[in-house]
């Protein structure tokens, strides 16, 4: 019996693998269709360089490292959420929330000493960001309220609320964005930027990281291992049934948006501190990290690991999506390459599905 | 007097298309599939019309000059070019939304996803091919749209500045769409075999009603709309199209639930927010509001705060069709 299960919780990884690379294969098959469309005699090259830009060399892939951090965050929070049966749409404002106050506290607190400084600002933005999830999540616990539109809404209040807000404590109006972070602000390299160089260019790879894969191994467990995680695991299968068994399934939609939010926000801090040089700029734009934690999550089938790894893989596109400008396709050709991803990992669930099935209708054929 | 006057043609500006888009919404959320996908719809549907009209201007500057001042090039092409873009719109619309429908109805798949794939592919699409055909990612075209008064009408006191001035063909398609609208959903066969697939597919289906075909053509009409709303917002509010409808389409959704899936009360919930844009894009102009020291970005907050506050109180007693978002399928048991 217990071999029986391992073999369909075998069956069941292997399939959603399958499923995810099948829906990769043909978003990139989609992408070169595309640029052969559009430029047929560069189409190759130009591909070529989407596929090994993001390991051509080291400098890439610490850029690699750098671009993944900011999305496998908002990918854990996605994820997180989907967990419970909640699409947390609202990353987007998540992120700005936790990225403003993170910059608040650098630029603003110099008085804290040492590393206690980004420290202090990554709690700050765990903290914004988990307030601007919290939200949702009580609207949707007290008042039904659909948690997509009210994240949609949060979104954009968050996005003019920290515009506003910007220009009155930490505006560099010269460049129309924030602050410079500088000195112990900024999240520790630990030699990785020096590991992750091309010759004299160091790459912009930090501890974030580092920081981004330890959440992902924390909420795995939170999720596995943990009375709490099985409660919101409950609630996102059957809230009826959960309800039906004792579960407060208003407590853990609260809670599990607000840990999201959280994850969202750290997700704006790495970023915003990871001593590149970047600010917050003061456009009417919604911030599109907090979007693409949708695919990473997707992806992964919503997998606090997984998400890992297809945090990576978005990354690794985009860097190779820098490099293909050489051959002068416009960059937004990897967008479209991960909208054909996603919708495509649309029907992967049905695939996944369909596999698992066959393969156990199989085996029941040859025992008997 | 002009004041106010101001406010209600700006307003006209930002609930035209909400109202066009909203009852796109409805017409796909009807039929049981919930439309995310509103936003990028837009975006696809503005750009093709956009392409359009950019197409056909240049094509008129391109001739000599003897030609353009012939009475073909005034006010009376401006309008056609304008009534053709429309349909081309529509047609963008609709045929991305078929790839939502197909996903959503013949594949089963989680609808929110394949929506989030449109919205993601629109943009991007946009600039590709707009950068592709003229190396930058904006679309000029020229606002020769603009009526300044609809003869006749606009002379008359009162309304006629209200609503016959300063004003667009495409306000009043809107308002034909919303009377169709309503007829269509409430009194025609149609209208009900749509409302029943979104209530209850099952028993749709045991009197003989194509679920499918049901859905797919609520999908498809919400596109055709969507597709509209996005020319008929960038017309009057830009000279450029930026691959960007500034999330019109997200605020239609909300739009559509505030207006608790209801045609009229769509209506009213889409031009409540027209206004509360109007007054944030436009209140440096109202001299009562220009005194009050409230940053701009207060003012853009605002809408996105009512719909909050509205939603948590109404949300309780939803009126939302009760199947949408479910897959069917024959073998369904719920």
């Amino acid at each position: 019996m217990n071999g029986r299960l391992k073999q369909i919780l075998n069956l069941n990884n292997s399939a959603s693998a399958i499923s995810s690379l099948t829906a990769i294969l043909v978003g990139l098959l989609a992408g070169f269709i595309v640029l052969l469309l559009s430029n047929p005699s560069q189409a190759l090259g130009g591909f070529g360089a989407i596929l090994t830009g993001g390991v051509s060399d080291r400098k890439n892939m610490g850029q690699m490292l750098y671009f993944a951090t900011p999305i496998i965050m908002t990918g854990l929070s996605v994820s997180f959420a989907s967990r419970t049966g909640l699409f947390n749409i609202g990353a987007s404002g998540q992120f700005i929330a936790g990225a403003y106050c993170a910059v608040l506290v650098s630029v603003r607190a110099p008085f804290l000493p040492g590393p206690s400084r980004w420290m202090a600002a990554l709690l700050a933005a765990m903290i914004a960001g988990a307030l601007w999830g919290l939200i949702p999540g009580a609207l949707k616990a007290f008042g039904n309220v659909n948690e997509v539109i009210s994240c949609i809404m949060m979104n954009y209040i968050g996005m003019y609320l920290v515009n506003f807000l910007i220009t009155q404590t930490v505006f560099d109006s010269l460049k129309n964005q924030s602050m410079r972070v500088s000195g112990n602000g900024n999240l520790p390299k630990m030699g990785l930027d020096l590991l992750f160089r091309e010759g004299n260019n160091v790459s912009s790879a930090n501890f974030g990281i580092v920081i981004a894969i330890l959440m992902a191994i924390l909420l795995c467990i939170l999720l596995e291992k943990t009375q709490f995680g099985y409660e919101l695991k409950a609630c996102g299968f059957n809230q009826a049934a959960a309800k039906y068994a004792g579960i407060n399934e208003r407590r853990s939609i609260i809670l599990s948006m607000t840990i999201a939010g959280a994850m969202a926000g750290l997700g704006g801090a790495l970023l915003y501190l990871a001593g590149s040089g970047k600010g917050i700029d003061v456009v009417d734009v919604l911030a599109a990290e907090g979007f693409n934690g949708i695919p990473v999550a997707l992806l992964a089938l919503n997998s606090p690991v997984g998400v890992i790894f297809s945090g990576l893989f978005i990354a690794y596109l985009t860097v190779g999506g820098f490099n293909m400008q050489l051959y002068s396709f416009a960059p937004q050709v990897i967008d479209i390459i991960i909208a054909i991803i996603i919708y495509f990992s649309a029907f992967a669930l049905l695939l996944k599905n369909l596999l698992r099935q066959r393969a156990l209708t199989g085996q029941e054929g040859e025992k008997s | 007097m002009s004041v106010v006057y101001f406010l209600v043609q700006q307003t006209m500006f930002f609930s035209i298309p909400l109202l066009i888009v909203a009852l796109g919404g409805m017409f796909s959320e009807h039929s049981g599939v919930i439309n995310i996908a509103l936003e990028g719809t837009m975006i696809l549907g503005a750009f093709a019309g956009i392409l359009f009209i950019n197409a056909f201007q240049s094509a008129a500057l391109g001739q000599s000059p003897e030609q353009l001042s012939g009475p073909l090039f005034g006010q009376l092409s401006g309008q056609l070019l304008l009534f053709l873009a429309i349909p081309v719109a529509a047609a963008a619309g609709a045929l991305i939304s078929l790839t939502h429908a197909y996903a959503s109805i013949h594949m089963k798949a989680d609808q929110v996803i394949s929506g989030t794939a449109i919205n993601m592919f629109a943009p991007a699409f946009a600039i590709y091919v707009a950068r592709m055909l003229r190396t930058v990612q904006q679309i000029p075209f020229t606002n020769e749209f603009r009526l300044e008064s609809v003869p006749g009408l606009g002379s008359i006191p009162l309304i006629g500045p209200l609503f016959f001035q300063n004003t667009y063909i495409t306000t009043y398609i809107g308002f034909l769409i919303l009377i169709a609208a309503r007829i269509v959903l409430y009194k025609t066969r149609f209208g009900l075999r749509l409302r029943a697939c979104g209530e209850h597919p099952q028993s749709a289906d045991s009197v003989g009603i194509n679920v499918y075909r049901m859905r797919y053509a609520g999908v498809i009409l919400s596109g055709m709309l969507a597709g509209i709303g996005g020319l008929v917002f960038i017309i009057p509010t830009s000279t450029n199209f930026n691959a960007t409808v500034s999330g019109y389409g997200f605020l239609a959704l909300a739009v559509l639930i505030f207006g608790q899936w209801k045609p009229g009360r769509i209506l009213a919930a889409a031009f409540f927010f027209g206004l509360l844009k109007a007054v944030a894009s436009s209140y440096s102009g109202v001299p009562l509001l220009k005194g009050i020291p409230i940053p701009s970005n207060i003012y853009k907050m605002m809408p996105y705060i009512v719909t909050l506050i509205v939603l948590a109180f109404t949300s309780k007693h939803s009126q939302a069709p009760k199947a949408e978002g479910i897959p069917y399928g024959k073998g369904g048991r719920e």
